[in-house]
């Protein structure tokens, strides 16, 4: 949930239970202040009808409410303290209405010439459900109007506010490490989004720098490997050439130089890796997808036949694409290298070309493997000591210098597809 | 024949020298840029292998210095950085070769005599081993005086041994040499074995009296019966 909607859900939340009990207060204070204008009216009445019946006495023959609003009745005795005035609600039949209708009533007496007197006075008085329903609809046109508000608020104003903070968070998604220059943000006016953005900058400044100080170690390590590994291959050879060795010893040599030049296969794809990442291959040119398949796949004729493989190329398209030569060779050798590598005995290699793509398939373990992991550096299918587990890796990092898809699929081969962007 | 190795490491120097020298080639060294000047300016050289990166200095330079002495020794360049940039610029300055470090002995002795018998006999000469005769110009085989038709691999691999004769060549340098650079990751290079056999039934056939002979499983050496 977006951080505007969050807040505006709260106030929505807030706002139900505020507006609610101001409802409820609202209305009892509102009803007081009715009875009290209503009493004050009915009593000014009372004094006004009692005044005036002074004057004309004819007005105490009034004993039905009929056209009048009171009533006046010769009562014998009136106890002393029954002359205060007493309001009570009570429901009178209203004709235009044709209903019972709540009224409010005065309840008095008065003495006129020794003789006691009860006057009753009414007023008709506002319909109490009608009151609630009408505060109702008013109150959720209220609240509706506020959350409309808020939302209207924070969608113009909060969403300004917060747009620096919006501009970081994509450029945050659409930050790659080994791409990406630091983050940097126009200063704002809001301090805590300047703190943010300078935090930002300098984190991803400081992973970029660990991050190029790494790669940079890597080519160091594997640059100063070289010559030693090199002296000691040599050593080797000399050693063996020397034909002083027994057939044993000569065997265990002979390992050891197996070992020392898987090392170097090793030593020679991280500099390849890392070269590929410092992009220090920048010629491009054209490069001719179906010729380069052909031959690399010739290359590999030897080591399929041995493996008892077949390799098939079909071009259904000329495939083209900028890049550097070099790298392209690379990474095509590396995956049908990868096919005959991981292939079975015995079936064919596919190779398909059409004019947007190269699909490069084979058979082999029946199930398909993990993606995820698939072109992670190091990464071995098998035990195998010979494999370097750079292969992919490289063929990967190639693809992704270049903006081409290298896509793993599975249906009962293993399925590798290179894609190119159509801008040739 | 003569050769100069310029390079800075002494143990990679040393390997250089021992397997050149097996050769019976004379052998002279020299460890920086200005003793390096000095000895390209005096004397001459059937093939300098020049490393480019030196403490005092660039060896692209030398071989400019070379070149404005208006001298042809072979330069075969060896460079611990393989740069396709350095390559070309090396090449365009009149170098015969260039070899990425790490490199097989093998390799070396390979393309130093490649070099030198292109530069002493114009690239002319026939190689004769045996009763083997080989025109690297044509890449054709004739034992006995009869061509003998040998597909690409299999000449490459004879090609190989006989620059090679009577030293063990791994599999490895093997492979690397006839098969490429990028074959090099394959588990094992037990497929190179088939293309030994039938270049071995190929000889045979022809009665040539030299032999390719399997070592331990470690490589291959070539034998004059």
């Amino acid at each position: 949930m977006k951080l505007l909607n969050h807040t505006t859900k709260y106030f929505a939340l807030l706002l139900i239970v505020l507006i609610s009990i101001w409802a409820v207060i609202f209305y009892f204070a509102m009803i007081d202040e009715v009875y009290d204008s209503l009493d004050d009216g009915l009593e000014n009445q009372k004094e006004l009808i009692i005044d005036a019946v002074k004057v004309n006495p004819d007005l105490l023959q009034d004993t039905d409410f009929g056209v009048n609003n009171y009533t006046i009745k010769r009562v014998d005795y009136i106890g002393q303290n029954k002359f205060k005035d007493s309001y009570r609600d009570t429901l009178m039949y209203m004709q235009n209405e044709d209903e019972y209708e709540p009224i409010r009533l005065l309840e008095g007496a008065f003495e006129q010439d020794g003789k006691s007197y009860r006057i009753k006075l009414i007023t008709s008085m506002v319909e109490e459900d009608d009151q609630i329903e009408n505060l109702f609809t008013y109150l959720v046109g209220l609240y509706l109007a506020l959350v409309l508000s808020i939302v209207v608020l924070n969608n113009l104003v909060l969403k300004k506010v917060w747009k620096p903070f919006y501009s970081l968070i994509d450029k945050l998604k659409g930050f790659r490490i080994e791409k990406d220059e630091p983050i940097k943000q126009e200063p704002t006016a809001i301090d805590e989004f300047n703190l943010l953005n300078q935090s930002v900058e300098r984190l991803t400044e400081k992973s970029r720098d660990s991050y190029i100080a790494q790669k940079q170690f890597i080519e160091n390590a594997a640059h100063e490997l070289q010559t030693p590994l090199a002296i000691a291959i040599n050593k080797l050879e000399l050693l063996l050439e020397k034909n002083e060795l027994t057939g044993h010893q000569t065997e265990e040599v002979g390992g050891v130089l197996d070992n020392l030049t898987l090392l170097t296969r090793l030593n020679k794809s991280l500099l390849l890796l890392s070269k590929i990442d410092n992009r220090q291959y920048l010629e491009e040119e054209q490069v001719d997808f179906n010729g380069l398949i052909d031959n690399v796949a010739a290359d590999f004729l030897d080591f399929a036949t041995h493996k008892n493989m077949q390799i098939s190329v079909v071009s259904n398209a000329k495939a083209r694409y900028t890049m550097n030569t070099d790298l392209a060779i690379i990474m095509i050798t590396n995956l049908i290298k990868n096919a005959i590598l991981h292939g079975e005995e015995g079936k064919e290699i596919a190779i398909e070309i059409e004019e947007n793509k190269v699909i490069i398939k084979n058979y082999g373990q029946d199930k398909p493997l993990e993606i995820d992991q698939l072109f992670t550096r190091f990464k071995k299918v098998s035990a195998d000591s010979r494999s370097t587990g750079l292969g992919l890796a490289i063929s990967k990092a190639i693809a992704d210098k270049y903006n081409l898809q290298l896509k793993y699929s599975f249906a009962q081969q293993h399925i590798f597809t290179v894609i190119f962007n159509t801008k040739g | 024949m003569k050769i100069l190795i310029i390079e800075d490491e002494p143990q990679m120097m040393e390997n250089m020298r021992q397997t050149l020298e097996r050769e019976q080639y004379t052998v002279e060294t020299a460890c920086d840029y200005s003793t390096a000047n000095k000895k390209i300016g005096v004397y001459d050289y059937d093939c300098i292998l020049l490393d480019i990166t030196l403490p005092d200095g660039n060896g692209l330079e030398l071989l400019k210095n070379l070149k404005q002495l208006g001298k042809d020794d072979g330069v075969i360049i060896v460079s611990a950085k393989d740069s396709l940039d350095d390559r070309i610029k090396g090449l365009n300055l009149g170098a015969d070769d260039y070899m990425p470090k790490p490199f097989h002995m093998a390799e070396l002795r390979a393309r130093v005599n490649a070099v030198v018998r292109r530069r002493t006999f114009d690239g002319n000469k026939l190689i004769e081993i045996g009763n083997v005769t080989i025109d690297p110009e044509s890449r054709s085989v004739h034992i006995n005086v009869k061509e003998v038709v040998l597909n690409r691999k299999e000449y490459d691999v004879l090609w190989y041994m006989i620059a090679n004769k009577t030293r063990l060549v791994t599999k490895t340098a093997l492979a690397e040499h006839v098969w490429g650079d990028h074959i090099d990751q394959t588990d094992s290079f037990d497929f190179i074995y088939s293309q030994i056999k039938n270049l071995r039934k190929k000889l045979s056939d022809a009665a040539a009296t030299i032999e390719i002979e399997a070592v331990y499983g470690v490589g291959y050496k070539l034998l004059v019966k």
